[in-house]
């Protein structure tokens, strides 16, 4: 018995219709129809929340508390107002800036940090290089409640928490670890010849790091970065800790304050909310592959 | 180029990375770990009181830990609950939704929706989910949803009674946190051999026999990697919390991240709040480890 007789066509065909009847036990429970009852069930119900909250951010106040947001396509009534008033009064367009402001840097700091930590654990030799290393990766444990107090004690004094420095620094620490873990980890796999040939070429150690191993490891740059990215701008706790200045605080903190200011103001929080969800959307339409191998890679964190 | 200059160049390329661990890792875990002996009050060094934090939290402090009725309760057992629920719930779902998905031609666009979750931040997964939760049967979803099924059902405040609100939040987690768990797995699914289940099938194999005899099996170690990632977010989870009940109503939803939070930085007493953060620290040292062991010796997530 050879196990090609019974393949479907080249073994390509994953589950499709080309399955044998009797045998299913999908089939024998519920029949095809169940499966796809079941599955589109199931992405409504992922889907359902989500479109609630957005036709809400573009009905009236008076609108949301009248009838429910399903109702919505019985009368439809649209506007741009719970917008602009959580942009313009309620602060929430500088906190978007904010959150750029604080995202940008805290993503691309740790990431070249990381980098060039990892090219040396990596590629270049010296005294105590492995046992640092493994000290690093077992940084990766300490969850960054035990750092808080002590870090706002280094950082209070110099104002650092009044600005957007302190939290970089701090997103930068709490991120090296994985980070550098994950690099050095790919930077290893590069091809020992090419590197060497550099070498013996007189490259020196910096442009061999420039002109070779970052352009060779643009995909776990790009996962890494991405991670990094989403990791900072959807943060909350980090933001309520290291964040003291009304002026500078991001957008989950600002959604965290309107709740405590207006309770369930739904016309407000749905808009506040799409304004923070909107940018890790794009991140994660336009670069879903960098996405989900950053997120799964991140895994270990 | 000389090997010293080689050791010392190596040696600067890492030096800015172990600055920042040093400064702001390293040493503040030293520091936390001696304030915990300490009242802390003005998050600084105050009177030292050796282990009075940690006898209070397990004796004392009832929202941390309450052993004196069944269930148990505090912040401690709702952590005990989020670990259970929320790492199998995902954990089954994501394997289930990733098995069914396998065999539909739209498996790419049930997958993206699954997923989509994980892109935003728990502060927006808490906010579509009290929207879903609102008391009143004209905002909230399943408030409607309930009342139209079930004629003289009261809407009910699921996030504000203490006997319903954990499990609300639990499942607006869920739903955050499945799409993770289905990615992994299916990756794992499309990795397990055709020539093993056509092989099975020909034998006679049925679908529910190669599922539990072969797929099953073949996808323990991915299970239990996502299982004890899952458990690690638990035992950090804080944002989606704080923003959907603030560990209300009466402390009934709070867990041990919150409490760190709230001793440190609403109570003052930073010795307090670092006390629970070494319990934290001290229960992810031995997850963490097998996570890193598995992670290093097996690619199981490409």
């Amino acid at each position: 018995m050879t196990v090609h007789v019974a393949q479907p066509e080249n073994g390509a065909a994953p589950a499709g219709p080309v399955r044998r009847e009797g045998s299913q036990w999908l089939a024998l429970l519920v029949g095809r129809g169940g499966l796809h009852l079941a599955i589109v069930a199931l992405t409504l119900i992922w889907l359902v929340p989500t479109v609630g909250l957005l036709v809400t951010s573009f009905r009236p106040k008076g609108d949301i508390l009248a009838s429910g947001w399903w109702t919505v396509l019985a009368q439809p009534n649209f506007t741009w107002g719970n917008y602009t008033e959580v942009i313009n009064t309620q602060g929430m367009g500088r906190a978007f800036l904010n959150s750029l402001a604080i995202t940008v840097p805290a993503t691309l700091l740790p990431v070249l940090v990381a980098a060039l930590a990892a090219f040396a654990f990596a590629w270049i030799p010296f005294p105590g290089r492995n046992g640092i290393f493994l000290g690093i990766i077992a940084l990766l444990v300490i969850p960054i409640q035990m750092t808080f107090v002590p870090v706002l004690q280094i950082l209070n004094p110099l104002g650092l928490t009044r600005s957007y420095i302190g939290i970089w620094l701090a997103h930068t620490a709490f991120g090296l670890p994985f980070a550098i873990f994950l690099l050095r980890n790919f930077f290893i796999l590069l091809p020992a010849d090419l590197l060497e040939a550099a070498r013996l070429d007189g490259a020196s150690n910096l442009r061999i790091f420039f002109r070779i191993v970052l352009p060779l490891s643009v995909p776990a740059l790009a996962s890494l970065t991405i991670f990094q990215f989403l990791g900072v701008w959807n943060d909350l706790l980090m933001a309520l800790v290291f964040i003291q200045d009304p002026e500078a605080r991001p957008l989950t903190t600002a959604i965290s304050g309107l709740l405590s200011t207006y309770g369930t103001e739904w016309n407000l929080l749905s808009a506040g909310a799409f304004l923070l969800m909107v940018v890790p959307l794009i991140v994660f339409f336009s670069l879903q592959r960098y996405f989900v191998q950053g997120l799964l890679a991140g895994s270990v964190k | 180029m000389s090997t010293r200059r080689q050791s010392i160049q190596g040696f600067l390329f890492a030096l800015p990375a172990i600055a920042f661990l040093l400064v702001f890792l390293v040493y503040p875990t030293i520091w936390t770990i001696i304030l915990s002996f300490n009242t802390g009050k003005g998050l600084q060094f105050a009177k030292w009181i050796g282990f009075r934090n940690y006898t209070d939290l397990f004796t004392r402090d009832h929202q941390f830990i309450d052993l004196t009725h069944f269930p148990p309760s505090g912040a401690v057992f709702n952590n005990v609950l989020w670990v259970i629920l929320n790492t199998g719930l995902c954990v089954g779902l994501g394997l289930v939704i990733a098995v069914l998905a396998d065999r539909i031609r739209y498996e790419r666009i049930v997958k993206a929706v699954i997923f989509l979750p994980m892109a935003i931040a728990a502060t927006a997964v808490a906010v579509i989910w009290l929207f879903v939760y609102s008391p009143s049967a004209q905002i909230g979803l399943l408030n409607a949803m309930l009342t139209t099924i079930a004629p003289g059902f009261q809407p009910q405040a699921w996030t504000g009674q203490t006997d319903t609100v954990n499990y609300a939040v639990i499942i607006a987690n869920v739903w955050a946190q499945t799409g993770f768990a289905m990615v992994v797995l299916s990756a794992a699914l499309k990795g397990i051999p055709a020539e093993i289940l056509e092989a099975a099938r020909v034998d006679g194999a049925n679908e529910l026999g190669i599922f539990r005899r072969i797929t099953l099996p073949m996808l323990s170690l991915p299970i239990s990697v996502v299982t004890v990632t899952l458990i690690v977010w638990v035992i950090k989870v804080f944002d989606i919390i704080y923003i959907m009940t603030s560990g209300g109503p009466a402390g009934a939803s709070r867990v041990i991240a919150y409490t760190m939070f709230v001793e440190t930085f609403e109570g003052g007493n930073a010795g307090y709040g670092s006390a629970v953060a070494v319990i934290m620290l001290l229960l992810t040292i031995p997850i963490m480890l097998i996570n890193i062991r598995r992670f290093r010796s097996e690619r199981v997530t490409r």
